[in-house]
């Protein structure tokens, strides 16, 4: 608490210095005195009154709540002045790994509280992911680095720009001779353009890209099956059978969130609608992708070089004969090319990130050689500025570093001392360079070795631009203004240049404004545009026609890689134990590491294994037992006991907790990126193991020969879900296709209805609306983007590791996942469960003080300030959909997150019980909108939070009064049914059973 | 006050003629001697000042749990969703159902003439309201918002907000409350008589104020004993529907409720005799050892022992019938959850508790059918202690395991009470102690003018009288 007042009260002089800098000085250095390290040192009496009302205007965050001086424009309404208590939304665009996904953002008073994806972009369509939806607690993180510091000690922006200056003027004797610029892949094109000016002016200096969770296997594929750095995008909505090697396909791969969506509305039959997609799966680690297919094959990353280059050959590619599959496989094989086969053109295969180069260019044959190209799947330019092989960037950079070329390395927002490959040693490399520039939202374990750290200004707060999957530019506005003062890549770079306080707003504005050419005018007019609408209409890339180097694959694969462990991984795994393959994954929660201060994230549960606050090593249920592991779970609710492991990798060790995931190929062990941060915030730090100990440059997702080691001691993860087996239960339906039809065909199943168990209380009535919602589970990915959309948008507090260890995690939907079937390749099935709000609801009738009730419209109404807490209404709950606080778990002293929480909900206090609500402030500025109108509430005009952010649209939400409602139809469909149903709750929302639609062939097997 | 305590009757087994309820020898003025001296005159001995000091500071350990608990809020607590209901009911329950005895005895033995219950009525008594009093604290504290409590009552406010009358909490409310009421005043009408005695034959003059003020101008005329008898009368009828409808009314807190393992037409009956059940333990734990410190085993004879003992046995037997049968309608039913819930009491993690259980209440109990056992204090008190111990668990069981493992598995979950449930329990445990301590050191435990008529004399001279 201290060391946070403490940063506070620096955030808050420093600002003083800036608000000052436009001031003479007489000298810059005396500023920051050794005896007044926090302020200006030359204060007098008028200076300090002034100083003074201006920290008290910064001291409640109030001060900060200012838009930025440029003009930013809004995106959908545009009132004359903001109209206190109505939101206003504006375009902008997230760039994760160098691409970018465009987002409307809700701001309240000028505060960023939720983002929203934008419907006209195309990686977007409108929804988001959970990262997205978590990255406006980013925003308010009172962690985030909240002063410029040389050498730790605090200095003003204005020194910095001078010692860059002086730099400059080195430079330029020397032609940039000895400066390195570290980024992370870069796709937005005005920073590109900058720094390869800067690069144009200095021609001795070096730009280096470092994305530890990036597309690195991707480009080294494209480029070894084209000779060329190609992007490549796919047609799901196209494609009658998708094969997807390795699971990225729905979780984080370029344009997934279209992707989600295309395959989503080819996963659910609708009447009318192109018939349902296949999908095939083969995977080296469970995710949500394989969870969602109809047959999946786990195989390790060497298995599965084997079986592609198999189907390869079996597609009549010419390659080098491969050694035969085991029979299963084979059989798997055969039964998938057939299906392909059957398909030419309307068939796609997909290869993740996470396969090695190979694998890559065998997909792009085998779609070449099914015809797929230019019908599933285009190929166009690539969308980063300079796609490099990054890998081979890096150890250049070590490289140089050792030989004492690199004087001055400038790291634009990366951590590589964290996420560098561990044999490049990263951090001891780092010490040997006379000047390092770190520029970080966080003072995070590159901070701590670099001389400058300049304060970051997050992306919500920054001018910038970037490119979709598909190569759509957008234009970035910022929301609001830098809380802490931070700097965007664009200013830090100006100040190498002759224009040292040059804005981001006009670099990016410059830069099209170069583009584009026209008139000021015409200029103005496509500036605001592109602001409003959050893309720059025309800038999709188009298909271009690509030559495939099939010799080269071959040469590739004619000596199988990791000598012929195509050979070995045919027979039955070897009795050794202890020899596996390791995986490397980043961690679906916080990615490479840089979400890891966000507790919104490290809350969430993962998917498929429910694990919060932690990382473990993933091995299948048989390793497991070669091994010796167990798992057992403790008597306080959300614990499991799992046992430690050591992994020995290539000479380096971690510790880890072993957690037996079923579906993982046995023989594997899959490690999580991201956790074990040492310089991560008050929430991070600490959390997980370090999967980048083990990393290295020759294994950047996958390593043979990792030993594995049965520790003694075992260690408590935290997890939202300790039983998945499904236990019979009619829970969670999954009808075949074939099935699915019939049904359809013939009479409904018999119709729930009230007669059928009468009851003592009157029915309700609803002359006006009754809302219902419906959730597809054919096509819902188990994203998690809806978990994090509802706790944004409800104010929803996290509770830390040791209360999910109690059981007490307050998420109001939540993603159950079952496995039925065999262990070791079991099927999986997700399900969300939000609040039912139940006709019948069991809530109700055991509140003794009403504090839940029935609304006019059918909503289960949670009235927390007449809550008492007695809890009776979660015991009675079926669904167990209710949350309760069981501490004061609401932050209400941190000043920046009061700035964060949704003005139209409560924030609820320790002692009430509190569960979904159907959003219902959603349903109330709707309600006035339509009452001011004199008309009713439209069908989609009300979107849940959940809803809106679901990429693959499998929830539906709307009033079940109105027979044309989609919501409506939904229910009226075969497929639907309540959550149980013979416990004459009368949910209102109802599920859409999920669809298989499998392969005959493979059934006979 | 040493002449009459060396009887031996207690050892002579009931032949064709019951032994008596009070051992011979006694005469009006002994039994008064007798009894009250054990307030008025008999210094105040070491083990009552030990006792009294271990159980006050129990209480304090309450206090500090309690005070914690409003500082920092119900997570101190093992409660967690979804086992949103722990300790505190198990507690509740198990303190509601050990004060039935008392009533039980009071009132029901009253009016059926039981006349044996005489000498045990006044601190059975004691025990129910001291049981309630540590029973309603835990509702209470339970409450997310504990300072809120009052919105359970039907009072006049401007919100316009009543309480919600379809829960079982707020029949919980008035059950309890009632019953606290009537059996606070069913007690203190009780001691009047008693109270004037010792008033009369108190030495000090605090002693004659304060009994004197209590006794309420007792002056014993004929007139006095009428009213007495009429309102003794009139609040045992009133006390006599409360033996059943308190614990019944607490059952349904359960059996209302939609939950496998909760939701039982079985439950009021089966609860009602596992109250009576557990409270005839706990007067069972209670006077063996007081009879033995007071010397009073010419009052609370053998007979009285052997007499609770079967009344145990009788209560133990139907209990273990509604245990029998929960699981037999599970099997019936056919319903997958009913079957489950079963499962998981058998075999789940909570399984040790249940088998406990059934080792407590079902089959040790059954020692009691052996004339020998009855006979033995010690046997009897150990047994008393099983059954309490078992009825416990019994909650337990009902409450945890129920919650923890109800329709859809992913909710699944645990529960583990922290030591501030354990404080909150065992603080409790010594607040009832220490207020059995108080009870026995300031107010005659038997009542006195009712053993008087137990003496044959009392008899000759009512029927007289008629």
């Amino acid at each position: 608490m201290a060391e946070e007042r403490k940063k506070c009260g620096e955030g808050f002089w420093r600002s003083l210095e800036e608000s000052q800098s436009d001031r003479p000085r007489p000298d810059e250095e005396s500023v920051s005195s050794d005896a007044f390290p926090h302020g200006p040192g030359d204060v007098s009496r008028r200076h300090f009154l002034r100083f003074m009302g201006a920290s008290l205007a910064l001291a409640g965050l109030g001060g900060c709540d200012r838009p930025p001086a440029e003009t930013i424009v809004p995106y959908v309404r545009q009132p004359e002045e903001i109209v206190p208590g109505k939101p206003l939304f504006f375009a902008t665009a997230i760039s994760i790994a160098g691409l970018a996904t465009g987002l409307l953002v809700e701001t309240h008073m000028g505060r960023p509280t939720k983002i929203e994806g934008n419907p006209s972009h195309p990686a977007s369509l409108g929804a988001t992911d959970a990262l997205a939806q978590a990255s406006v607690l980013g925003l308010y993180d009172p962690d985030r680095s909240q002063v410029l510091t040389y050498l730790g000690r605090i200095r003003p922006w204005s020194q910095f720009v001078a010692a860059m200056q002086e730099l400059r003027k080195e430079l330029r004797q020397n032609k940039g001779k000895g400066l390195r610029i570290l980024t992370g892949t870069i796709g937005s094109p005005s920073l590109g353009h900058q720094i390869n000016q800067l690069l144009k002016e200095f021609p001795g200096a070096r730009w280096h890209q470092w994305e530890p969770a990036g597309r690195h296997h991707t480009r080294a594929g494209a480029r070894l099956a084209f000779g060329a750095y190609v992007e490549t995008q796919y047609r799901l909505e196209k494609a009658e059978i998708v094969v997807a090697l390795d699971g990225t396909l729905l979780s984080c791969a370029p344009g997934y969130l279209r992707y989600a969506r295309e395959f989503a509305r080819r996963r659910a039959p609708s009447p009318g609608a192109e018939g349902t997609s296949r999908f095939y799966a083969v995977e080296c680690t469970p995710s949500s992708t394989g969870a969602t297919a109809d047959h999946r094959l786990a195989l390790s990353t060497n298995e599965t070089i084997a079986f592609v280059q198999a189907l390869a050959v079996r597609l009549g590619i010419d390659l080098p004969r491969t050694p035969s599959l085991p029979p299963p496989q084979a059989h798997w094989l055969e039964a998938l090319a057939r299906d392909l086969e059957a398909h030419r053109g309307s068939s796609v295969v997909l290869a993740s990130e996470h396969q090695p180069p190979l694998v890559h260019a065998l997909a792009h044959a085998i779609n070449r050689s099914l015809g797929n190209v230019n019908q599933t799947v285009a190929y166009t330019d690539p969308i980063e500025v300079n796609p490099t092989d990054e890998i081979a960037s890096l150890k250049e950079l070590a490289a140089d570093i050792d030989a004492g070329a690199v004087d001055t390395l400038i790291i634009l927002e990366g951590n590589p001392a964290y996420t560098a490959p561990a044999d490049l040693g990263f951090r001891d490399r780092l010490a040997k360079i006379r000047l390092r520039i770190h520029l970080s939202l966080y003072n995070d374990e590159t901070s701590a070795l670099c001389h400058w750290h300049v304060p970051a200004a997050h992306y919500l707060e920054s001018w910038s631009d970037g490119r979709a999957f598909d190569g759509t530019a957008s234009i970035a506005q910022p929301v609001i203004a830098p809380l802490y003062g931070g700097k965007t890549a664009h200013e830090l770079l100006a100040t190498l240049s002759d224009r040292a306080e040059r804005s981001a707003y006009d670099v990016v504005r410059a830069y099209w404004r170069e583009r584009r050419g026209g008139s000021e005018a015409e200029f103005e007019r496509f500036w605001r545009k592109s602001l409003h609408d959050g893309v720059i209409e025309g800038t999709a890339f188009a298909p271009k026609a690509v030559s495939l180097n099939l010799s080269a694959i071959a040469a590739a694969a004619s000596p199988l890689p990791s000598s012929g462990s195509g050979t070995q991984s045919n027979v039955p795994r070897s009795a050794d134990s202890q020899s596996v393959e390791l995986v490397f994954r980043p961690d679906p929660s916080v990615l490479d590491g840089s979400f890891a201060n966000n507790a919104w994230l490290q809350e969430l549960p993962k998917p498929l294994s429910k694990l919060t606050w932690d990382n473990a090593a993933l091995v299948s249920p048989a390793t497991a037992e070669r091994l010796g592991l167990g798992t057992r779970q403790g008597f306080t609710g959300g614990a499991v006991y799992t046992e430690l492991v050591e992994i020995r990798f290539q000479g380096r060790a971690v510790r880890a907790p072993a957690w037996i995931l079923p579906g993982q190929p046995d023989g594997t062990i899959t490690v999580h990126l991201g956790y074990g941060r040492t310089r991560a915030g008050r929430v991070g730090t600490g959390t997980g193991f370090d999967g980048y100990a083990l990393r290295t440059t020759a294994a950047i997702w996958s390593g043979s020969g990792a030993e594995v080691r049965k520790l003694g001691g075992r260690y408590a993860l935290a997890t939202t879900q300790t039983h998945h087996n499904i236990h019979g239960r009619d829970l969670v339906r999954t009808v075949p296709l074939a099935q699915d039809r019939e049904t359809q065909a013939n009479a409904r199943p018999e119709k729930h209805n009230a007669a059928s168990h009468p009851s003592l209380y009157p029915e309700f009535a609803y002359p006006g609306y009754a809302w219902g919602m419906a959730i597809d589970l054919a096509r819902c990915i188990g994203c998690n983007a809806c978990v994090i959309a509802c706790q944004a948008e409800n104010n929803i507090p996290t509770v830390g590791k040791d209360q999910v260890l109690r059981s007490r995690e307050m998420h109001w939907l939540r993603i159950d996942s079952y496995f039925k079937g065999p262990p070791n390749n079991p099927e999986t099935v997700y399900q969300p469960v939000p609040c039912m709000h139940c006709e019948m609801a069991p809530c109700e009738v055991v509140c003794p003080v009403t504090a839940t009730a029935h609304s006019a419209e059918g909503l289960n109404d949670m009235v927390y300030n007449r809550c008492v807490g007695t809890r009776y209404c979660s015991n009675n709950c079926p669904y167990k959909v209710r949350r309760f606080n069981f501490f004061q778990f609401s932050d209400w002293n941190t000043p920046s997150l009061k700035s964060m929480r949704n003005p139209d909900v409560t924030v609820r206090s320790r002692g009430v019980m509190e569960k979904c609500t159907y959003c219902v402030q959603r349903i109330n500025r709707a309600k006035i909108e339509a009452e001011k109108d004199g008309r009713r509430i439209r069908d989609g005009e009300i979107l849940t939070a959940c809803q809106q952010a679901c990429p693959a649209e499998a929830i539906v939400f709307g009033d079940i009064n109105d027979a044309e409602s989609t919501v409506s139809k939904l229910k009226a469909d075969a497929r639907n049914y309540a959550l149980l149903e013979e416990l004459n709750t009368r949910p209102r929302t109802t599920y859409l059973a999920a669809v298989r639609n499998p392969n005959p062939a493979m059934d006979k097997a | 006050m040493a002449d009459q305590t060396s009887s031996k009757t207690e050892l002579a087994t009931p032949t064709e003629t019951p032994a008596p309820w009070v051992a011979p020898g006694y005469t009006f003025a002994s039994i008064t001697e007798k009894i009250s001296s054990i307030v008025l005159a008999r210094p105040t001995g070491p083990g009552w000042v030990v006792g009294f000091a271990i159980s006050f500071m129990l209480v304090m350990v309450l206090m500090f749990a309690i005070g914690w608990l409003l500082v920092k809020g119900i997570g101190i607590w093992g409660v967690n969703v979804p086992v949103a209901w722990g300790f505190a009911i198990v507690n509740f329950v198990w303190w509601i159902g050990i004060g039935h005895a008392g009533t039980l005895i009071s009132a029901i033995l009253l009016l059926l003439h039981q006349e044996w219950r005489t000498s045990i009525n006044r601190f059975a008594e004691a025990m129910t309201l001291f049981a309630v009093a540590c029973a309603g604290l835990f509702p209470l504290l339970h409450l997310g918002r504990p300072w809120f409590f009052y919105w359970l009552f039907p009072y006049p406010n401007t919100l316009g907000v009543q309480p919600q009358f379809r829960s079982p909490l707020v029949w919980d409310v008035f059950a309890v409350l009632t019953y606290f009421t009537i059996s606070l005043l069913f007690w203190f009408v009780g001691l009047i008589p008693d109270l004037a005695t010792l008033r009369d034959r108190s030495q000090s003059r605090a002693g004659r104020v304060i009994y004197g003020m209590l006794a309420m101008g007792w002056r014993g005329s004929a007139r006095h004993w009428h009213r007495y008898e009429t309102a003794y009368l009139l609040l045992a009828g009133l006390a006599t529907p409360l033996v059943v409808s308190v614990h019944s009314v607490v059952s349904l807190d359960f059996a209302v409720a939609n939950l496998p393992g909760w939701h039982s037409t079985i439950f009021p009956p089966y609860f009602v005799a596992g109250a009576i059940y557990s409270g005839f333990a706990m007067v069972l734990t209670l006077a063996i050892p007081l009879r033995a410190a007071y010397g009073l085993e010419d009052f609370i004879t053998m007979r009285h022992l052997q007499n609770m003992a079967k009344v145990m046995l009788a209560t133990g037997l139907i209990v273990a019938y509604g245990y029998l049968i929960e699981i037999f309608i599970a099997w019936y039913s056919g319903n997958e959850f009913e079957i489950a819930m079963v499962e998981n009491r058998f075999f789940g993690p909570y399984a040790p508790a249940f088998w406990s259980l059934i080792l407590c209440n079902v089959l040790i109990p059954q020692a009691l059918w052996s004339e020998r056992v009855r006979s033995s204090t010690v046997l009897l008190f150990v047994i008393s202690l099983v059954v309490n111990l078992g009825m416990w668990l019994e909650r337990f069981v009902i409450v945890i395991t129920s919650l923890q493992h109800d329709f859809v598995p992913s909710s699944w979950g645990r529960y583990l009470p922290t030591i501030w449930d354990w404080a909150t329990f065992i603080g409790t445990l010594g607040l009832f102690v220490a207020l059995m301590f108080l009870f026995i050191r300031f107010l005659p435990m038997i009542s006195i003018f009712e053993m008087r008529t137990m003496l044959p004399e009392a008899e000759v001279r009512a029927q007289g009288g008629e």
